[in-house]
C-alpha cells in the first residue's frame, strides 16, 4: 500500500511549491483551512489576497484580478464555493469567461464528522450546469499534485474538487493527467465498466478484483475530467462492455452518472447503474460507515455490478 | 474649487457632452423599447466627467494594461456608459441604435467581450465594488498606477456584498479605488427611503474605513472638484453623489415610474426637447 494523504492537501503542497519558481498566479483565501493554501501568505504575501470570511466577494475580487489579466486560485470549501458563491461564479467567472481556478475542498460523504452543512453533495451539478466551467476531479494525491501542475497553464474558469480526509495512493508517479480525457487504469475484461470520478476509485477497483475471482471482467475509467466529458470514452465502453456504472462521492442527481447517462441516452444505451449518494445530506460519522449506508462501499459496489450484468 | 484641475472651458465642454449622452440615452431606450432611463439620467454628470476629463484612458487602444479602469457596478444604467463610450470613440456611435438587438454590441446589461472599452461585466447588483477590488489589487501587485472608478447606485447599497467588499477595500488599503454612489434616493418600487432605508451612507462608509466626499450629481464643477478630492487623497474615497433619478426630463424625474420603461415617441420627443432647452444646473 503507498502513502495516504487527502488530495486537497496534496493539491495545495503541490501548489506552493510550484509558486517557488513561479509567479504567474495569484491565490485569494476567505480564511479556512481548506487545503493547506493558507500558508501561501506566509511564503509569498504580495500573491495572497485574503478577504475575511466573506465567499461572494473573494470570487467577484478574483473576477476582478483576473479581468486585469491575473491567473486567479480563489480555494474554500465546495459548499461555499458552489452556493454561497454560487452567482459570482457564474456570472462573474463563468459568464466573463475569466482565468479563475476555484478550489473546492470537503466533498462529498467522505466529509463525515462535520456533516451536512459542510459536506458538499450537489457542487458538481451546480457547476456543470455553467457555461464555460471545466470540471475535475483526482482520485488521490497524485493525481491531485498532476492536476495542481497542469491547473497553473489552464485558461479559463476551472472548478477542481476536493475530498478532506485523506485516501490512500493509487497512482505512481508514472500517472499522466491530461484535461477531457478519460483514464483505464484496470482492464480485466469486456463484461462491464466502471466509470469513476474522485477517491472512489480505490473502492471501484477493490470492487472489480472481487468480481475477477469470480470471472467477471470489469474496466474501469477514471473520469478525472467530468466536464468537458470525454465522450468518446463512455460510448466505447458501452460499445464494448454493453453495460455502464457510475461511481461518485456526490449525489446522484446531476453529477457524473447525469453526465454519463445523458451521453448513452443519446448515443449507446445500455444497462445502466449508478452508485452515489441518493438524494440524502450527508451526516456525521464515520465515512466508511455512511459510505456503507448509501451502498458506495467496495461490497455494495460488487454486489451492484453482478445485478447489473445480470441485465445485459 | 482647484482652478489648475479643470478649466471653465472644460466645465462648458462637459456639460454640453451630458446634453449629448443625455438625448443619446432618450433615443435609444426609446429605439429599444426597454431600457432603465431613470438610473442612466441621474449617472450622466458622473459618467461623461470620468469619460471626457478624469479617467486615463485610449479609445483607439481598449485594452490598454495601465488605462483606468471603470465598472457599472448598477449595470442597468448601461445607456449612459454606452453613449460615453460612443462618443469618446471606443465605437460608432450608430450602434447606440441596437441596444438589446439580437447579436449587438449593446447587450441590455454590459458584457465586456461584447462591447469595446468595458472593463468588467455587470447587471447583477452588488457584485462591481469587489471586481473593482480586484483590479485594484492588481495594479498594488504589479506596481502600475491606475486608478479604479466604480458606480453604484443608493439602493444597490442593500446587497450584503457591497459590504463585504467596502470592508476588504478598506483592510487592503486601496487608495487607488474610488466609488461613486449615485444616491438617487428611488428604486423600481419606490423610494428607497421606503424600501430599505440605506441611509446615513456617509456615516456607513466612514464606518467602513472609507474616506467621503459629498457631492450635488449634477452640478459639473462639483462632480469634477469632488474627483480632484477623492484622487488626492490617497486614500480609498467614496463619493456620495446626490442626484435625481431622472434628471433632465421632468416627467421622469423622482419617479420610479421612469426606473425601467422605455417613452414613446411623443414622450421622447418631449424629453429630448426638455434636455435641450434645460442644458444645465
Amino acid at each position: 500500500m503507498g502513502k495516504t494523504l487527502a488530495t486537497r492537501m496534496a493539491f495545495g503542497e503541490e501548489l506552493l511549491k510550484i509558486a517557488e519558481t513561479r509567479d504567474d498566479f495569484v491565490v485569494c483565501n476567505a480564511d479556512t483551512k481548506t487545503c493547506g493554501l493558507d500558508k501561501f501568505r506566509t511564503y509569498f504575501p504580495e500573491r495572497e489576497f485574503s478577504v475575511g470570511i466573506a465567499e461572494q466577494n473573494m470570487i467577484a475580487t478574483a473576477a476582478g484580478l483576473a479581468a486585469c489579466g491575473n491567473k486567479v486560485y480563489a480555494a474554500t470549501f465546495a459548499v461555499f464555493a458552489s452556493m454561497r458563491a454560487c452567482e459570482q461564479v457564474r456570472t462573474f467567472v463563468c459568464h466573463t469567461n475569466l482565468n479563475v481556478t476555484i478550489v473546492g475542498t470537503h466533498t462529498g460523504l467522505q466529509v463525515g464528522g462535520d456533516g451536512a452543512t459542510h459536506a458538499a453533495i450537489e457542487d458538481v451539478a451546480i457547476m456543470r450546469s455553467f457555461p464555460n466551467m471545466t470540471i475535475v476531479q483526482p482520485a488521490d494525491a497524485v493525481a491531485a499534485r498532476k492536476i495542481a501542475q497542469a491547473s497553473v497553464d489552464f485558461v479559463g474558469p476551472l472548478y477542481i474538487r476536493l475530498h478532506r480526509n485523506a485516501v490512500p495512493d493509487v497512482y505512481d508517479e508514472n500517472y499522466t493527467f491530461e484535461f477531457g480525457k478519460a483514464s483505464i487504469p484496470l482492464d480485466n475484461g469486456k463484461d462491464m465498466t466502471m466509470i469513476v470520478s474522485g477517491i472512489l476509485l480505490k473502492k471501484a477497483l477493490e470492487a472489480a478484483e472481487i468480481l475477477k475471482k469470480e470471472g467477471i471482467g470489469v474496466t474501469v475509467i477514471d473520469m478525472s475530467t467530468i466536464k468537458p466529458l470525454d465522450e468518446a470514452a463512455v460510448i466505447r465502453a458501452a460499445q464494448e462492455t454493453g453495460a455502464v456504472m457510475t461511481i461518485e462521492d456526490h449525489n446522484i442527481i446531476g453529477g457524473l452518472g447525469s453526465a454519463v447517462a445523458e451521453v448513452l441516452g443519446e448515443h449507446c444505451p445500455v444497462p445502466f447503474k449508478r452508485i452515489g449518494i441518493h438524494d440524502r445530506f450527508g451526516e456525521s460519522g464515520d465515512p466508511e460507515l455512511i459510505y456503507r449506508a448509501h451502498g458506495m462501499d467496495v461490497d455494495s459496489i460488487a454486489a451492484a455490478a453482478r445485478e447489473l450484468i445480470a441485465r445485459k | 474649487m482647484n482652478h489648475f484641475y479643470f478649466t471653465e472651458k472644460d466645465v462648458e465642454r462637459l456639460e454640453e457632452q451630458a446634453v449629448q449622452i443625455r438625448k443619446d440615452i432618450i433615443s435609444m431606450i426609446h429605439k429599444a423599447k426597454a431600457g432603465h432611463p431613470g438610473g442612466s439620467l441621474s449617472a450622466v454628470e458622473i459618467v461623461t466627467a470620468l469619460y471626457f476629463h478624469i479617467m486615463n484612458i485610449d479609445p483607439a487602444n481598449p485594452g490598454w494594461p495601465d488605462r483606468d479602469r471603470f465598472v457599472l457596478s448598477k449595470g442597468h444604467s448601461c445607456p449612459v456608459l454606452y453613449s460615453a463610450l460612443a462618443r469618446r470613440g471606443f465605437f460608432d456611435a450608430k450602434e447606440l441604435d441596437t441596444l438589446r438587438v439580437y447579436g449587438s454590441i449593446l447587450q441590455g446589461h454590459p458584457d465586456m467581450h461584447k462591447c469595446p472599452g468595458l472593463d468588467m461585466s455587470t447587471g447583477s447588483l452588488g457584485n462591481g465594488l469587489s471586481t473593482a477590488v480586484g483590479m485594484a489589487l492588481s495594479a498594488k501587485l504589479h506596481q502600475q498606477d491606475y486608478m479604479t472608478y466604480v458606480l453604484l447606485g443608493d439602493g444597490e447599497c442593500q446587497e450584503g456584498l457591497v459590504w463585504e467588499a467596502a470592508m476588504a477595500a478598506s483592510h487592503h488599503g486601496l487608495k487607488n479605488l474610488i466609488a461613486i454612489v449615485d444616491c438617487n434616493g428611488v428604486q423600481i418600487n419606490g423610494f428607497t427611503n421606503d424600501i430599505m432605508r440605506v441611509e446615513p451612507l456617509a456615516d456607513k462608509w466612514r464606518a467602513f474605513g472609507w474616506n467621503v466626499v459629498e457631492t450635488n450629481g449634477h452640478n459639473m464643477k462639483d462632480v469634477l472638484t469632488a474627483f480632484h478630492t477623492a484622487k488626492t487623497m490617497r486614500h480609498n474615497t467614496v463619493i456620495l453623489a446626490r442626484t435625481v433619478k431622472g434628471r433632465g426630463v421632468s416627467f421622469m424625474e423622482d419617479d420610479c415610474a421612469w426606473h425601467g420603461a422605455a417613452p414613446d415617441e411623443e414622450q421622447m420627443v418631449k424629453a429630448i426637447a426638455e434636455i435641450g432647452e434645460g442644458g444645465v444646473v
